[in-house]
């Protein structure tokens, strides 16, 4: 029996052709993934991501909790509502997941991590929490839902719908949030485009969602959200990065804080491991389509070296075909690559990503 | 979306219209192209190759996925819908005008063993259940 989020009656309803993502039945798309894509870079679109858990954890010292829990530094966490984002990893650094820390007061911390993971996550947090600080009051809220909007409108569309939410949050930066009334809404999102993501309770989660779409917001699937978080070089859980790979080599250094004394866990593993390999991110010169775990191999001094495709697709913004790939470190951006497409080597360049952010390519 | 009364079907979901001078033409189904999404990249065969019937000989690619086109018959390649390659989408538009290559058949009697309308409706309609 698969999982189901609040609203999935509300995506049947308009159409939504419905895939099982990690055990949870969620929409692809309502007709057109590429339409969806489109609305989003230019206007606004929303997605429901209720599959993601917020944890609330709460009471005394809860920053000293979360210094030694995720790799990233929660002492940048200075004004109530500013959030973060960071790697949990395991004592060997690989990453367990990534996640959004929220800091609400001294008492209260918020993180949200992924679906595929969350029970995973759970378990691993409880776990710390017994060890490190047995008071800790840890909760899952599935009582909770989330929906993205995003997009150069969305936040205009989002003041239209919440009444007051305008003055609440129109002076929030990138990764701040404001509780206006039962809305939490955080000006965050996984789309390279403006917007909010705002956690509601569960039971007003389609009242919303329908007002958003009266005020011409388009609903967007799984699938636009896939394109736009490629072109806009987010890594994705499960398929850019595992329990297996660190963060630098996923392309993650910069949200690892490795020069406070602060100790975390994974911190001594990622300081006595030599980095050899590196996230990139390529353009296809010919035709074709890039997909993930196609291998990618070149020459380079004179030594041929492979690597592998952890994300690849079709860039509606761009129209061709993009990817991220794990190569070895030596290879530099401007490098020319093949990679291995059945039985063809087609040629890619080694670009720095984000590929496509606010409307505008970038590569 | 109706089947075309008027096309034969393989169960790997190519259309096939078989033209008054002998030749066939052939394409991929609206159900296959709605199981695809978006379409973004077609590959076609060479004109002047010959094929096996099932033989995989060119390649549909959407947002999604990649999916392999076989031939529905034996024959050789006479012709390509070249336009298409620059413009995939017009296979979400209109499927069964949207033709990716010609054969020249040379074992009609494969023909006999495609499925018309009707029975493809069938294997799509349990393919959705």
């Amino acid at each position: 029996m698969l999982k189901m989020t609040p609203l999935n009656q509300t995506h049947r309803d308009m159409n939504a052709k419905m895939v099982d993502f990690g055990g949870w039945d969620m929409p692809l798309h309502y007709g057109s993934q590429l339409d969806e894509h489109h609305k989003v870079r230019q206007d606004a679109g929303m997605f429901d991501v209720s599959h993601m858990l917020p944890v609330d954890i709460k009471g005394d010292n809860v920053r000293a909790f979360l210094r030694r829990l995720v790799a990233n530094n929660v002492d940048k966490l200075t004004l109530p509502g500013k959030a973060l984002y960071s790697c949990m990893l395991t004592p060997q650094g690989g990453i367990i997941d990534d996640l959004i820390i929220y800091f609400l007061s001294e008492t209260w911390f918020r993180v949200v991590v992924n679906a595929g993971t969350a029970e995973k996550d759970v378990a691993w947090i409880l776990k710390q929490r017994d060890e490190l600080a047995p008071n800790l009051e840890i909760t899952p809220r599935r009582d909770l839902a989330m929906i993205a909007v995003q997009g150069p409108n969305a936040r205009a569309k989002v003041w239209q719908v919440i009444p007051g939410s305008q003055a609440a949050t129109e002076e929030l930066k990138q990764f701040q949030s404001a509780v206006v009334g039962q809305y939490f809404i955080a000006r965050t999102g996984y789309t390279g485009e403006d917007g909010f993501e705002i956690i509601l309770p569960a039971a007003d989660a389609t009242a919303f969602w329908k007002s958003l779409h009266a005020a011409g917001v388009a609903p967007a699937g799984l699938g636009a959200r896939d394109t736009l978080r490629l072109e806009a070089g987010m890594n994705l859980y499960g398929q850019d990065m595992n329990e297996t790979k660190n963060p630098m080599e996923s392309g993650l250094a910069w949200t690892v804080d490795l020069k406070s004394e602060r100790d975390f866990i994974g911190k001594e593993a990622l300081l006595n491991t030599a980095v050899t390999q590196q996230l990139v991110g390529l353009v296809l010169i010919d035709r074709g389509v890039l997909r993930s775990h196609q291998q990618v191999v070149g020459q380079r001094d004179g030594a041929e070296y492979q690597g592998e495709i952890t994300s690849g697709g079709f860039s509606p913004t761009m129209n061709q075909s993009i990817a991220l790939a794990r190569l070895p470190i030596q290879i530099t951006i401007g490098d020319e690559v093949k990679v291995i497409v059945r039985d063809k080597q087609l040629r890619a360049k080694v670009v720095k990503y984000p590929f496509v952010r606010n409307g505008n390519v970038l590569v | 979306m109706s089947i075309p009364t008027n096309l034969k079907y393989s169960k790997s979901h190519e259309w096939v219209k078989p033209e008054a001078d002998g030749t066939v033409t052939i394409g991929i189904t609206h159900h296959a192209q709605e199981l695809l999404g978006d379409m973004v990249f077609i590959e076609l065969p060479e004109v002047g190759r010959t094929l096996k019937q099932k033989e995989e000989c060119a390649v549909a690619e959407s947002v999604k996925a990649a999916a392999d086109v076989y031939s529905p018959l034996s024959g050789e390649v006479i012709a390509v819908n070249s336009p298409l390659v620059d413009e995939p989408g017009k296979i979400n538009e209109d499927a069964y005008s949207s033709w990716l290559f010609k054969l020249q058949p040379s074992n009609t009697s494969e023909l006999d063993g495609l499925l018309d309308a009707a029975a493809y409706a069938e294997l799509v309609e349990n393919e959705d259940h």
